[in-house]
């Protein structure tokens, strides 16, 4: 298509670092109007913070911004707001106890003598409501009895309201039911009849392929490339997403006869977020699991360690059937599960390194054979993995993030599991700690451990798994073997079979 | 105030963490000094002990709150709680001393009764704790009025009173040690002991995130609850001390809360939970009634304890705020 003369949005050079980390680097991307213009890249290939720093949450390091041609400095949201740039979040903003009219108008409502005038903002509601087409939505229902895809309107409405020429939508499908995705489709049409630009961030490449004018790859921080959605298909798509160097050496995988016999088995498990799981991890190997964020792999683990558990099919472990109901009926049945959301939810901060190594023993199994041996014993083991601290009673808050992580390794070691769970073991840890772990974990499966590893470095994934599944929309996609490469696991991920491989059955 | 305290003692930095009992000690240690200035023989076994076990209450209800504080909840419930104990105990007793004991007895059932409803409606029903035990503190100081008609009825034996103020004579070198005293530092004990257990541990541990406590297997309405019920017991050893030293009255227990809180601040534990040990609840208890000895011996107007305990309390947790900040 041609490009029209003066862009709605312009981005030049734009570059970002957080604490000495490169997320963007020098990325170019224009929007007209009119234009949906798509993003894509794996988790963590920057497009959250580029789409920060177009609606004002993130300044640039680098770069600039301009709006209709105008340079811009946003020092906030609202200034980005009043360029006339809206952004629709994958969580709403809605107040769900408030009619639509006043969540659209929330924090500009019209006034009259002083008082908000609620019939002028039912009519301006309505009004807007229908110059997208949506005349079903009533502005005095309350918001918290609508469904997700009408409150994704109202968030649409809200934006135009603060007179939105460009729209951020970051993965809007993710939450809609599929009948509700082609509705979306509908406005999204609408919008561009409006001669609204919007930028659309998602990982569902037959979305991307529906709906954009033009397609930008973003990879760790870069921008790839840019072309025309009719110019390219997905099997270029996904070979621009991946492809990079192996850059660090993993331990050797299990060999032939190493994993054992089938420990844990899942069958047709769900819950909330999990479809007809079916599972099988062997002692002594360790099983990846890959997807997106939000395809499930998380969700998995967490029903495996009863957190969020399954409310439908069977798990069984060692050809025992397990209910795995909470975290004290799977530490008891010998599952370990090491969470990414280290600072969250798996370490107590303010405690010395010592009472983090004790906790979940302190907590599940009393001491047997004493508490001054369970204590030398957790010593041990912390001195194993080589966490490096002041001493045992260091809080372990000051520990960089490897050595954290080394801690919550020994708590759980210190329980002798026979299924591990690790989900992003090595997320935002050091280079040489990382190695240290890696090679902890092959060293557990190695000792007959059953091993579940849910990594998005892809390298990792790659390198550690002995057999991988990727998830995709709360199921398991495929199952790919020890040598796939980045573009099977993405290709899976995304729901793109190219077509020079055939899948792989087990 | 505990900076001052911490600034003269900043070149010893080695055991000067937050959190650990050295700041109130040295505070402990400042007021020790200005009262044996002003009144050196305060200082002398006989007053000194009689001190101590005129202070055991407080120091118990702060230990109880500790526990509770320490896990990341309140309990506001302790001061009618003891006077609703003191005046049951002196309706049931009526003066028997036969009934001593059985009361003795029903009155720790009916402190750990009223900490596990605390409990459970905070943890099971999700009601905050400041909501639930403001709650169970109107709700106390309602029935303990109905229930005895607007006027304390009956009177405690002389066996119950006994606790609060009698004392085991010519021990030696101290000489008089109350009663109060001796089962302040059972308690004590007893305290210290159970925060050096595996319980302890998961205590403080809820308080610093209960998310991880969580994922590593701790039942943590149970753990919180627990912490409840013992805050509740506290309150029932406080209420027999207190009953026996200062008899019968719908103010028994007014405004110890407050002490309480107070004082478990004033040691060096975090509101909020995860940080401080029972050891510094305790100095910090102590700590505050030193306080308002040498307020006394000053001639400072007793009117004043409540502005300066929430003086304390918002200095306290000004400065942990701005110190965790910074960091």
């Amino acid at each position: 298509m041609p490009d029209p003369p003066v862009p709605l949005l312009t981005l030049r050079g734009i570059g970002k670092s957080f604490l000495g980390v490169r997320v963007l680097d020098g990325v170019d991307l224009d929007v007209a109007p009119g234009e949906v213009h798509a993003v894509v890249g794996e988790n963590g290939a920057g497009k959250s913070t580029l789409m920060k720093i177009v609606s004002g949450g993130h300044a640039p390091d680098a770069g600039t911004v301009e709006v209709a041609g105008a340079r811009q400095a946003f020092r906030g949201p609202r200034d980005a707001q009043r360029a006339g740039i809206g952004i629709i979040h994958q969580e709403f903003n809605l107040l769900p106890e408030r009619t639509v009219a006043e969540n659209v108008h929330l924090g500009h409502e019209p006034v009259r003598r002083g008082l908000v005038d609620r019939r002028a903002m039912r009519e301006r509601t309505r009004e807007l409501l229908a110059s997208i087409g949506e005349t079903e939505l009533a502005a005095d229902t309350r918001v918290g009895r609508l469904g997700v895809a009408q409150q994704q309107v109202v968030e649409i409405a809200k934006a135009l309201a603060l007179d939105a020429r460009l729209l951020i939508m970051d993965e809007p499908t993710a939450a809609l039911a599929d009948h509700e995705v082609e509705l979306l489709y509908g406005l999204v049409r609408r919008l561009q009849q409006r001669g609204i630009g919007l930028l659309y961030v998602s990982h569902r490449l037959t979305e991307v392929f529906d709906l954009s004018d033009r397609i930008t790859v973003l990879k760790d921080g870069r921008r790839v490339t840019t072309v025309a959605t009719a110019d390219t298909c997905t099997d270029d798509l996904v070979r621009h997403m991946v492809g990079r160097e192996l850059s660090s050496y993993y331990p050797d995988r299990a060999g032939p006869d190493e994993p054992g016999p089938v420990r844990l088995t899942v069958r047709g498990a769900g819950n909330r977020k999990l479809r007809a799981v079916d599972l099988d991890l062997r002692a002594g190997e360790v099983l990846g699991v890959g997807g997106l964020q939000g395809s499930g792999r998380s969700a998995l683990a967490r029903a495996l360690f009863g957190v969020s558990p399954f409310t439908t099919g069977d798990v069984t472990l060692d050809g025992r059937p397990v209910r795995l109901r909470s975290p004290r009926t799977a530490m008891r049945a010998g599952i370990a599960y090491v969470t990414e959301d280290r600072k969250g939810e798996g370490i107590v901060p303010r405690q010395s390194v010592l009472d983090n190594a004790l906790l979940a023993g302190r907590a599940v199994f009393p001491a047997r054979s004493g508490h001054a041996a369970r204590a030398r014993r957790v010593r041990d083991l912390l001195a194993a993995v080589e966490v490096r601290a002041a001493g045992d009673d260091q809080e372990i808050r000051f520990l960089s993030g490897g050595n954290q992580q080394k801690v919550v390794l020994a708590r759980w070691l210190a329980l002798d599991p026979r299924v591990l769970l690790f989900d992003e073991p090595t997320r935002g840890i050091d280079v040489g700690a990382k190695s240290a772990i890696h090679d902890l974990v092959r060293r557990l499966a190695r000792d007959g451990a059953a091993v579940l590893m849910i990594s998005s470095d892809l390298p990792e994934l790659l390198g550690m798994s002995d057999r991988i599944v990727v998830m995709r929309d709360g199921r398991i996609a495929g199952e790919l073997p020890a040598g796939a490469t980045e573009e099977d696991v993405v290709a899976l991920a995304v729901g793109h079979t190219p077509q020079s491989r055939t899948e792989i059955d087990r | 105030m505990p900076t001052v305290a911490r600034r003269a003692l900043s070149p010893i930095r080695l055991r000067v963490r937050p959190g650990g009992v050295l700041p109130i000690l040295a505070l402990l240690a400042v007021l020790l000094v200005l009262v044996g200035l002003r009144q050196p023989d305060f200082l002398d076994p006989p007053s000194l002990m009689s001190f101590l076990g005129r202070s055991a209450p407080v120091i118990l209800l702060a230990a109880g709150q500790y526990f509770v504080i320490v896990s990341g909840e309140f309990d506001l419930s302790v001061g009618s709680l003891v006077t609703a104990q003191v005046v049951v105990a002196a309706r049931l007793i009526d003066s028997d001393p036969a009934r001593t004991w059985p009361v003795v007895l029903l009155l720790l059932v009916f402190g750990a009764l009223v900490g596990l409803v605390n409990g459970l409606v905070t943890t099971r029903l999700r009601v905050p704790s400041f909501i639930t035990t403001l709650g169970m503190f109107l709700i106390l100081v309602g029935a303990v009025y109905l229930w005895s008609d607007g006027a304390p009825k009956g009177g405690l034996s002389e066996e119950f009173r006994r606790f609060g103020r009698r004392a085991s004579e010519d021990v030696p070198l101290l000489g008089r040690v109350p009663y109060a005293l001796l089962v302040l530092v059972v308690v004590a004990a007893l305290a210290v002991l159970l925060m050096r257990s595996d319980f302890g541990r998961t205590l403080v541990a809820v308080g610093d995130n209960p998310r991880t406590a969580q994922l590593s297997g701790v039942r943590v309405w149970r753990t919180r609850t627990v912490a409840f019920v013992l805050s509740g017991l506290a309150a029932a050893v406080a209420a027999i001390l207190l009953g026996g030293y200062s008899g019968v009255s719908f103010q028994a227990g007014a405004g110890l809360e407050f002490g309480a809180i107070t004082a478990v601040v004033l040691g060096g534990v975090a509101l909020g939970g995860g940080r401080g040990s029972v050891v510094g609840a305790m100095l910090g208890a102590l700590t505050l009634e030193l306080l308002f000895a040498l307020m006394n011996f000053y001639g400072v107007s007793g009117a004043l304890r409540s502005t300066v305990q929430g003086a304390i309390i918002l200095l306290a947790v000004a400065v942990s705020a701005t110190r965790s900040s910074s960091r």
